[in-house]
């Protein structure tokens, strides 16, 4: 059909599925048939078992290492140790301090000592046991403070027990206050608990070099420890990423990487490893477990005059991203206040508890837990509403941080604040009604523990702050590599980067950047493998800022050769053209050309990579704009406790949060909602117990995670106050929900119970005094 | 080793006493669909129907199934036609990792065929032995509210 115009002048509706919408997440059909593939769920012909030795001991010499029983055994293809390893035998993020296997030394429990290949992985599990290892057992290390300060403790690495010191001196460090309000305070070590266990295939390759797949958070920083321990060039050790079951930090650190990888390069074959659920507790960092002192001084008003801190978080055997992590507690210590005199001390340490490293809103998690009681505590003092003293210090835009960094974008913290406090309450219990009450909404459930006697109801607040980024001066940056042609008579983009999609959502945001800024509906994304530049870390709430900043950066070079190019079939200025739905478009609004008439048979691509504005090293007082972002997060939890049993049920938890742009508003509201339901485990039962060095709870059996009949129903409020300094003006939106989430909690149980509860998570005996 | 599973006849050779009935889906039927997540029936992943009945497929030892007959997460959905159940988990951004989303498919599936319209409370005891790390439940019980509406309506719509 030929139309006097010559081409469609439907201008269309814009295309669905950009920015600002929710479409459905591209491998969730995968998802829900059971057929995405999971790093576990790997296969190929002939493919070998990997399972891993470990360390019974928290501290011990190793004298020797006999593994002829476990060579002899049939079925068996490779046992290997430290001997065998061709490179470097030490990895980490960015101190290379932990061995791939051990040596002459195990400083955890749970350390890799050994590790057998065979053809089934029972036959591996079994060799495992035939190995003898000869242990000189050694008294641990597992006092965190005694790693700090007893200049007697044994040295676990050549530079000392204290990972890093960080002070924070802002003001008079001599500062009095009419009201003193003083604490200390613990947090237990949490566990990350994704539900896809640690495992990959390696895969030997006819250059010899490895293809290894594997479920990680950044495949390029694994690329570049497995190098080195492998003594091979990054073109031979290439990394794509598998189905990723959760990650929230546990998977920042090699695992089973290196290890897999010795084994196909020594038996020339496929070889699988999959942890189990118990070898997952071992396998991977946990949250740092912290003691916190805190002295908080006021005016009569309630308008805080100091804050002193020390804050010591148990880095355990390794240091995996420790630095990292005292870095936030220490810059983020005193919440989202305002304070003119701040005194700050933060230490990592070395000790031989379980390593320690990321998880979901690190080192911020327990200083706001810190915090966060301190107000209430001060409150308490003052007779004041704890909204209210929070309220008459709260930290807004302009405003200065410990650090001297200016906030220099929106920082609602009361607003979020009142907003939480004015969502509406659940219905009260009736206990009256000796009918009227339903097991399932009781403390204790259907345990049967109180039909309403003994249950108080309590309500308590908080909110809490987090760096968006990577901080400190590191050069953070994510590449992205889109293309522009014609397949099936579109315009189709394709968007390839490194980044790691986790779960969290990426692949749909990457998706939904370039529908946008292409205009273009068939948006692809390309697995993410070693073959393009780095996308950094899925960490630190940042991969939507970097990554989409990225991908909206490439998209916006492919935009305007496109352009450029129709301006040039056109005879018409590029300036005066934009992309809408397909089309070209001409200043006055007519439609000009179509996109696949442009293209024909082109393909344009573009690769960016695409840096956030830069951040700066802190000084010897820990001053500096280490920061990129802050981002805001409050929430509210009403909570029913049995007093006399102990048992707490959340009956509402509530929360507000600013994210500058909801890109795609429910993969928000469902980062809250998770971020949250974490916050609570770790306000109420989830723990990692260490015991002399040793973990006495490694399974979904005795460490606790939050089921849906523990997770309350939430309000969720989302603010957009945008950012001018970030794509879309977006906020990170991953970790605030957890910062905020256990401190208020808690403070509902105080509110409750009428106790001081120093200690997270809460448990039974903790509220009944019982031993 | 001789069962049905999602209505396939299948039947595996040199079946090790110890393996279960999850391992032998996965690595020898070539249907990793169902998840290993605790392998102690804590986390309900790798629920999978046994004669018409939920368990855990890490319990029940593989020689157990013998004879009888298995439904996973792959036998869900008809031809290219998703479940209302995953429909359902899907549009309500149910589905984040989605390791935990083919035992939840099971169970809730197992739900609404003896509950077809589950109040709030019957939806967190029929789930609570399903974990899930990464949604917080919200969205989960929005997809079981959901898909028990399309199904009352489908019923609606046949009467």
């Amino acid at each position: 059909m030929s139309t006097p115009t010559r081409t469609d002048q439907n201008l269309g509706t814009d295309i669905a599925g950009g920015v600002g919408e929710s479409p459905l997440r591209p491998d969730g059909t995968l998802k829900v048939k059971g057929e995405f593939a999971y790093s576990s769920d790997l296969w190929l012909t002939g493919m070998l078992w990997g399972a891993t030795l470990r360390s019974p001991h928290p501290s011990a010499r190793i004298r020797s290492i006999d593994i002829t029983e476990a060579v002899r055994t049939d079925g068996v293809y490779a046992v290997l140790t430290h001997d065998d390893v061709p490179g470097d035998n030490l990895y980490g993020l960015e101190h290379a301090d932990q061995p791939v296997l051990a040596g002459d030394v195990v400083r955890y429990q749970g350390e890799p000592v050994a590790i057998v290949a065979a053809d089934h992985p029972e036959t591996a599990r079994r060799a495992v046991n035939k190995i003898v290892v000869s242990y000189e057992v050694q008294e641990p290390l597992v006092d965190p403070e005694r790693a700090v300060f007893d200049d007697t403790a044994p040295a676990l690495h050549a530079g000392g027990n204290v990972l890093r010191h960080l002070p924070i001196r802002k003001g008079d460090p001599d500062a009095t206050a009419d009201v003193v309000v003083y604490g200390e305070y613990e947090v237990g070590m949490q566990d990350q608990a994704f539900l896809g266990p640690e495992s990959g295939l390696a895969v030997p390759a006819d250059d010899g070099g490895i293809d290894l797949y594997i479920a990680t958070q950044w495949l390029h920083v694994d690329q570049k420890q497995l190098c080195r321990v492998l003594g091979m060039p990054a073109n031979k050790v290439r990394l794509s990423l598998s189905g990723v079951g959760g990650a929230f930090g546990a998977r920042e650190d090699l695992s089973m990487q290196a290890h897999a990888c010795l084994f196909a390069l020594h038996t020339g074959r496929p070889v699988k490893m999959m942890y189990s659920r118990e070898e997952s507790f071992f396998g991977h960092v946990h949250r740092h477990p912290a003691k916190m002192r805190y002295e908080h001084g006021a005016t009569r008003d309630g308008k805080l005059v100091y804050v002193k801190a020390r804050i010591i978080l148990d880095g355990g055997a390794y240091a995996s991203s420790t630095p990292a992590v005292v870095a936030n507690a220490a810059t983020l210590g005193v919440g989202p206040y305002k304070v003119r005199n701040v005194s700050v001390d933060c230490y990592g340490v070395y000790t031989n508890n379980p390593p320690c490293g990321a998880m979901r809103g690190f080192g911020a998690v327990q200083a706001a837990f810190g915090y966060e009681s301190q107000m209430d505590k001060l409150a308490d003092e003052l007779g004041m509403d704890p909204v209210e003293v929070r309220r008459r210090n709260a930290l807004h835009e302009g405003a200065t941080m410990p650090t001297g960094q200016v906030v220099d974008s929106a920082a609602p913290v009361e607003e979020l604040l009142e907003r939480v406090k004015a969502m509406p309450l659940p219905a009260e219990p009736d206990a009256s009604d000796e009918d009227g009450y339903d097991l399932r909404l009781l403390p204790g459930g259907v345990s049967n523990t109180t039909h309403g006697e003994g249950v108080r109801r309590g309500i308590g607040y908080a909110i809490g702050i987090k760096n968006v980024c990577f901080s400190e001066g590191f050069d953070d940056y994510s590449t992205a590599q889109v293309t522009l042609k014609v397949n099936g008579g579109d315009a189709v983009a394709t968007v390839y980067t490194a980044a790691a999609e986790v779960g969290q959502g990426l692949v749909t945001v990457q998706q939904q950047i370039a529908r946008t800024e292409l205009g273009v509906e068939r948006v692809v994304i390309q697995p993410a493998d070693t073959g393009v530049g780095s996308g950094g870390s899925t960490s630190a709430s940042r991969q939507t800022y970097v990554t989409g900043g990225a991908v909206k950066a490439a998209c916006e070079q492919v935009r305007t050769r496109v352009l450029r190019q129709a301006a040039k079939k056109l005879d018409l200025p590029a300036n005066q053209l934009r992309l809408h739905a397909g089309k070209i478009v001409s200043a006055d609004e007519t439609v000009v050309a179509a996109v696949v008439d442009v293209l024909g048979d082109e393909a344009i691509t573009e690769t960016v990579t695409w840096r956030h504005r830069p951040t700066y090293p802190l000084d010897d007082n820990g001053q500096g704009n280490a920061h990129v972002q802050y981002a805001f997060a409050a929430h509210r939890a009403v909570v029913d406790v049995d007093v006399e049993l102990g048992l707490v049920r959340v009956v509402q938890l509530d929360c507000a949060q600013d994210v500058g742009k909801a890109m795609n508003p429910d993969a928000v509201v469902g980062q809250i909602h998770g971020g949250s339901a974490q916050g609570l485990g770790l306000a109420v039962m989830e723990e990692i117990q260490v015991s002399g060095g040793t973990v006495r709870n490694p399974s979904f059996t005795d460490y606790l995670i939050p089921t849906i009949l523990d997770m309350p129903p939430m309000r969720v409020d989302v603010l957009e106050l945008a950012d001018p300094n970030a794509p879309y003006g977006l906020r990170g939106v991953g970790e605030p929900p957890t910062i905020s989430s256990t401190p208020a909690i808690v403070a509902a149980i105080r509110n409750a119970t009428g106790l001081d509860l120093t200690r997270v998570p809460v448990q039974p005996h903790h509220i009944t005094g019982t031993p | 080793m001789k069962c049905t599973v999602n209505g396939q006849p299948q039947e595996i050779d040199d079946v090790w006493e110890g393996e279960s009935l999850l391992y032998a889906l996965r690595e020898r039927m070539g249907l990793p669909g169902s998840k290993n997540a605790c392998e102690q029936g804590e986390c309900g992943s790798c629920t999978v129907y046994l004669d018409g009945t939920p368990v855990c497929a890490c319990l029940v030892a593989a020689g157990q199934a013998q004879d009888r007959d298995v439904v996973t997460v792959e036998g869900l959905a008809s031809d290219d036609e998703l479940h209302p159940v995953q429909q359902a988990f899907l549009d309500a951004g149910a589905v984040q990792c989605g390791f935990c989303t083919p035992g939840l498919l099971v169970a809730t599936h197992d739900l609404l065929e003896r509950e077809p319209h589950p109040s709030d409370p019957e939806i967190r005891e029929a789930l609570a032995g399903n974990l899930c790390r990464c949604t917080g439940y919200e969205k989960i019980l929005d997809a079981v509210r959901q898909a028990a509406t399309t199904a009352a309506q489908a019923k609606a719509g046949l009467e």
